[in-house]
């Protein structure tokens, strides 16, 4: 119990911290330039209508309070307003989410389904020369940017074979691309941590004894192994979830599929501090609760972390 | 299969697991040799290409590859060699500057986590937990948005990314160090707290570290290109070769070598430097 309650006011306290990061850096520094922005003559407002600006954006409340009241926003949804369009920050995301969410959710998927198709291959082939070239194809693909591999795609699959359109693409037919595109880069290093803890699983004692009673290759994979080599990737995959928002930005600007990344790039080349302010947060919010269910999860998966858990505690 | 070949079996696979890991030398000759060229290309690239990496030849313009432009040339009739060779210096030095940054500020995090521990190590680690739950990219951009775009705003921007995973190694390390008998004994023997952190468990610390660098240096170089291609590093007519690809997907339909070869250079020099950086590592196991 009390390392269920440590794990969580761990990640409380990194939460925290994260806000009030992306408070200084993207709310409290750059404050004073968008208002240089709006003060300088060539805006062509009048003093009054620069205090009215300054009121309205919240300029002449004291930092501290800024902190609370931002703080307070966040907590309920409320993410301020976009400099460049004046929409709320909310209803930007609310728009972009849901198509972000799609194209990130199948690309994991599609990863998971890759990189354990892969491990298991590598594994069970019989060939040496096709065993080496299973498993030194994920450190390729670690090595491949994200944006290049998109458009290699668009290239091959839509200029040289014709299969996919890129310009007007139905709902199906336009997420396969963007989906190879994010999914490879992740699966890469997943089969990477699958396939080394197939082995060291397979060095293990028990699967000798497992072999020695006469079970098959697969029985002992799918049987002995599996369960033994998915806690690492468990874990691997939870951290690389910081890779699928990242890539789910590139994916979306190369693509041109609106959604949380395109809001990303457009809210950087706009120098729209709230809106990546929002992002950021929300994004550190999502990563920092999808390891904390990872880490919960652990003694449920592995009896053996159970008792350590309930004997530390 | 008989069951003689199958009691054989797991010590053949074991072994070329190893093998495949470890024993292929040519590519870690050939990883040294290409990155050694990406050095000269930085440092003397009249000596590899003689044309003009910023003004093109009008007439020659979206030429595919041949024995004249190795590259080919792009829409201004640049030679596409030209710019890649000469794009090298701005990809190498960003990448180093931002692996320097991380590594002197993270293992400096990691080394007073690890040397002083209590509650210095606990807040330091949170705030490294910070900088891993953010996504880099965005952690990136966050660091653009404030700084502006530029080459030397990029290679801090992306050397921020790097500054976690150095503290959590140099921690790591620092704690294993400190464990052995050596360096109980330094201390028996009267050793300050300062002086044996520097003799003795940094220079022992120091291999997994530079591993780490030669990774760091690889990502760092995806980093940079990704964000070149969105428009936030060296403005054109750079040649930098994120932005390269960027320029060339306007003429995707018809000219594959404008996006497809700087892509390859990028993809071979993370190659290497991933390369590189295992085998530092794996002679410190050995």
């Amino acid at each position: 119990m009390s390392y269920i309650l440590g794990r969580i006011g761990q990640a409380v306290i990194v939460l925290a911290i994260a806000f009030t990061a992306a408070f200084v850096l993207l709310q409290a520094l750059p404050g004073d330039a968008l208002l240089i922005k709006f003060e300088s003559p060539e805006s062509g407002l009048s003093p009054d209508q620069i205090a009215l600006l300054r009121d309205s954006l919240g300029a002449n409340i004291p930092i501290w309070q800024q902190f609370f009241d931002t703080l307070g926003g966040f907590l309920v949804g409320d993410f301020g307003y976009s400099v460049q369009s004046g929409t709320p920050v909310s209803v930007i995301i609310a728009s972009a989410l849901p198509n972000t969410l799609v194209l990130a959710t199948s690309a994991f998927v599609v990863a998971i389904v890759l990189a354990v198709a892969l491990a298991v291959l590598a594994q069970l082939s019989w060939l040496p020369w096709l065993r080496t070239m299973l498993r030194s194809l994920p450190s390729l693909f670690i090595s491949v940017p994200v944006f290049w591999l998109g458009i290699v795609l668009i290239q091959v699959f839509s200029f040289r074979l014709g299969w996919l359109p890129v310009i007007n693409p139905g709902p199906i037919e336009g997420l396969i691309m963007p989906v190879a595109a994010l999914a490879l880069p992740i699966a890469a290093p997943m089969a990477q941590v699958l396939i080394r803890s197939i082995d060291d699983v397979l060095t293990q004692p028990f699967i000798a004894v497992v072999r020695s009673k006469g079970a098959s290759e697969w029985w002992i994979l799918s049987r002995n192994v599996a369960r033994n080599a998915v806690l690492p990737a468990l874990t691997i995959a939870g951290l690389l979830l910081g890779e699928l928002i990242s890539g789910a930005v590139i994916t979306e600007t190369v693509f041109g599929r609106a959604g949380i990344g395109r809001a990303t790039e457009q809210a950087v080349t706009n120098q729209d501090a709230p809106v990546l302010q929002a992002i950021v947060v929300i994004s550190a919010a999502i990563f920092v609760l999808v390891n904390l269910l990872v880490d919960l999860l652990y003694p449920l998966l592995d009896p053996r972390l159970k008792t350590i858990a309930t004997v530390n505690a | 299969m008989s069951d003689t070949t199958r009691t054989s079996e797991p010590s053949t696979r074991r072994s070329s697991v190893r093998r495949a890991g470890r024993a292929r030398p040519i590519l870690l000759v050939a990883a040294a040799v290409y990155l050694a060229l990406m050095v000269a290309w930085a440092v003397l690239p009249g000596l590899f290409a003689h044309g003009d990496p910023i003004v093109g030849v009008a007439t020659d313009g979206l030429q595919a590859p041949s024995a004249a432009h190795w590259f080919g040339t792009d829409a201004t009739g640049r030679d596409m060699y030209t710019r890649v060779v000469f794009g090298s210096v701005h990809t190498l030095v960003t990448a180093l500057i931002a692996v320097l940054f991380g590594l002197v500020f993270g293992t400096g995090i990691g080394l007073v986590a690890g040397s002083v521990r209590g509650v210095v190590d606990a807040v330091l680690m949170r705030l490294v937990d910070v900088l891993l739950a953010v996504p880099s990219l965005l952690l990136s951009l966050s660091i653009i948005i404030v700084l502006g775009f530029g080459t030397t705003q990029v290679a801090i921007a992306v050397g921020i990314t790097s500054v976690a995973a150095f503290a959590r190694l140099a921690r790591a390390e620092v704690m294993r160090v400190r464990a052995m008998d050596y360096v109980e004994a330094a201390f028996a023997s009267g050793g300050s707290f300062v002086s044996v952190l520097l003799r003795h468990v940094l220079p022992n610390s120091l291999t997994p570290v530079i591993a780490l660098a030669a990774l760091q240096f690889g990502t760092a170089i995806l980093s940079i290109a990704a964000l070149g291609f969105l428009g936030y590093g060296a403005p054109p007519p750079t040649p930098e070769w994120g932005l390269m690809i960027a320029e060339g997907r306007n003429y995707i339909a018809t000219s594959w070598w404008l996006t497809t070869i700087p892509g390859v250079v990028v993809v071979l020099t993370v190659l290497a430097a991933n390369r590189i950086s295992t085998a530092i590592s794996e002679r410190n196991r050995a």
